[in-house]
């Protein structure tokens, strides 16, 4: 494949890497020449971007450049100050879109599976709350911890429960912000994998905030760049999972990123 | 910490009493202590089963009591509801915080007078004098709560679907409690401390009356009771809220293992 074909600007109709079985061909969201600007600080200007469903995305940038500022707006936390956000077709028993802090943000006076049913809220209560909870605290490896407060876990165990109370209302859509940043190496790279073996199982679109290259080619079927404000590189990763890390494609990839970033 | 080791400690936390009392009792039948200045504790002993026999004792704890909660009630539930209001609304804090600082720069006892000649010595003045200065310890501490709440799980409850309800019960007033608590016990400690005042100037019931009557007779031994119960009543108080505190706050770093 040449390097050329891997640039290839992005059209309406992105094939994703993965077959996505009833969502394929669907589009989760796309900007429209979407901006924001607070006050009269522009950070985000002309955002086209548009991503199927079920598909992996990685977003990359400086500090600063405005990516968070990006997944408030698929949140729904902010409003674009210019151009429009739209969705695709809302599906039955799905909430749209969980948002993954960087900080596991999990309520101290709450139990470890009543966090997790937190992201329930509006879904489900009572028995089949704490059923579902438990089931996804299964897949992340914390059913034993049930019921202990999170002030007793360790950094990665609470991210794990946060992810299992961003995924338990099966959402369509989860944005993820820097969400392994603040863990140790070895403890992120098994977070990596976890995450890519739910999305895996449970086919939602991921849009994630990275500000490690390695990490974003490892999972992600496509990287976006973005610097000052706009998109800066717009690029498909188009390896076969399961990965290696560290293969040379892997590294090609990471090369070309970076030298978007620094070039 | 094991029950035991629990016990163990309680235990040790009685023994300078036990001590102190043994000696006083001691300095007492040698004669080193006069018996008008501080009656033997064995003296106050016989003082606390002979109004208990008449039934005098409960009768003045129960009105103390009474009124000390009925004053923790009205003050408690206003300061409470003011802190929750000003905690959760820019506008009500705006509105009202200022002028609530103000007067409580102005001592509650500082009052005494004013209330005297507003209530005479009937039951509103106590009623007032506890209900202001409960006030003012748990309006601050549940104030200071709502504002301490980490915005980002505030932020976090909302992104998950909170209501305002939800995000009050689930997110704000447990962030709070801790700071609550604090003001709970502080608001326990100057009621009494309003009541005994209270009493002791202007009353016809009460520990505080029955510790001035006992003044006039020159009953010291009724006078160093009447200062024990109120030390014992304050000491339960703070227990309960302690004991409520624990139960409720599991979670907490601080209370757990202990
Ligand atoms: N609520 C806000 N008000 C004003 N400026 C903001 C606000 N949120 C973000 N910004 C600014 O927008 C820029 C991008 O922020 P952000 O999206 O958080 O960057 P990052 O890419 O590091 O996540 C920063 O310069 C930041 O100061
Ligand atoms: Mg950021």
């Amino acid at each position: 494949m040449t390097a050329a074909s891997l640039t290839a600007a992005r059209s309406f109709v992105a094939t994703p890497v993965r077959p996505i079985g009833s969502v394929e061909g669907q589009r989760a969201f796309a900007f429209r020449q979407a901006g924001k600007r607070f006050g009269d600080k522009t950070v985000l200007d002309g955002i086209d971007l548009d991503v199927p469903a079920g598909q992996f995305l990685a977003v990359i940038g400086k500090s600063g450049c405005g990516k968070s500022t990006l997944l408030r707006l698929l949140a729904g936390l902010d409003r674009p100050t210019s151009g429009s956000l739209t969705f695709g077709v809302a599906e039955e028993g799905h909430s749209r879109t969980r948002f993954m802090f960087q900080e596991p943000r999990l309520l101290p006076w709450a139990s470890v599976v009543k966090n997790v049913e937190v992201g329930l809220t509006g879904i489900a209560s009572g028995a089949e709350a704490r059923q579902c909870a438990l089931d996804i605290l299964g897949e992340v490896g914390l059913a034993d911890r049930a019921d202990e407060w999170p002030s007793v876990l360790s950094g990665g165990q609470k991210q794990r429960v946060a992810l299992a109370r961003a995924l338990v209302g099966h959402p369509q859509i989860l944005a993820l912000d820097e969400p392994l940043g603040a863990l140790d190496a070895l403890t992120r790279i098994e977070m990596q994998q976890l995450l890519e073996r739910i999305w895996i199982a449970q086919k939602f679109t991921a849009v994630l905030v990275t500000h490690d290259v390695a990490e974003a080619v490892a999972l992600a079927d496509r990287v976006v760049v973005i610097s000052e404000g706009r998109i800066a590189l717009d690029l498909d990763v188009p390896v076969e999972r399961p990965r290696r890390r560290g293969s040379v494609e892997l590294a090609r990839l990471e090369g070309k990123i970076l030298d978007r970033l620094f070039g | 910490m094991s029950f035991s080791t629990r016990l163990h400690n309680n235990a040790i936390g009685w023994l300078l009493p036990a001590l102190v009392i043994a000696g006083w009792e001691v300095a007492s039948r040698a004669g080193v202590m006069p018996a008008n200045v501080l009656p033997a504790p064995s003296a106050v002993a016989e003082a606390f089963w002979r109004l208990t026999l008449s039934g005098e004792l409960i009768r003045n704890i129960g009105v103390s009591t009474a009124r000390a909660l009925a004053g923790f009630a009205v003050g408690g539930s206003i300061g409470f509801a003011l802190g929750l209001a000003n905690g959760l609304s820019t506008l009500s804090r705006g509105l009202t915080d200022t002028t609530l600082q103000m007067i409580r720069n102005i001592p509650h006892l500082a009052l005494i007078p004013l209330v005297i000649l507003w209530f005479g010595i009937d039951e509103e003045a106590k009623l007032f004098l506890v209900a202001l200065g409960v006030f003012f310890p748990i309006y601050v501490n549940t104030l200071l709560g709502i504002q301490s709440v980490d915005p980002q799980l505030v932020e976090m409850g909302r992104v998950y679907g909170m209501d305002r309800r939800a995000l009050f019960f689930r997110v704000i007033l447990p962030g709070a409690l801790p700071a609550i608590f604090v003001g709970l016990r502080y608001a326990l400690g100057i009621m009494w401390l309003t009541l005994i005042v209270a009493e002791t100037i202007s009353a016809s019931s009460g520990l505080g009356y029955m510790a001035m009557q006992a003044r006039e007779f020159l009953l010291i031994d009724v006078v160093v009771l009447s200062i024990l119960i109120y030390a014992l009543l304050g000491k339960l108080a703070d227990s309960l809220a302690r004991l409520l505190e624990r139960l409720s706050l599991g979670w907490h770093p601080a209370f757990q293992n202990g």
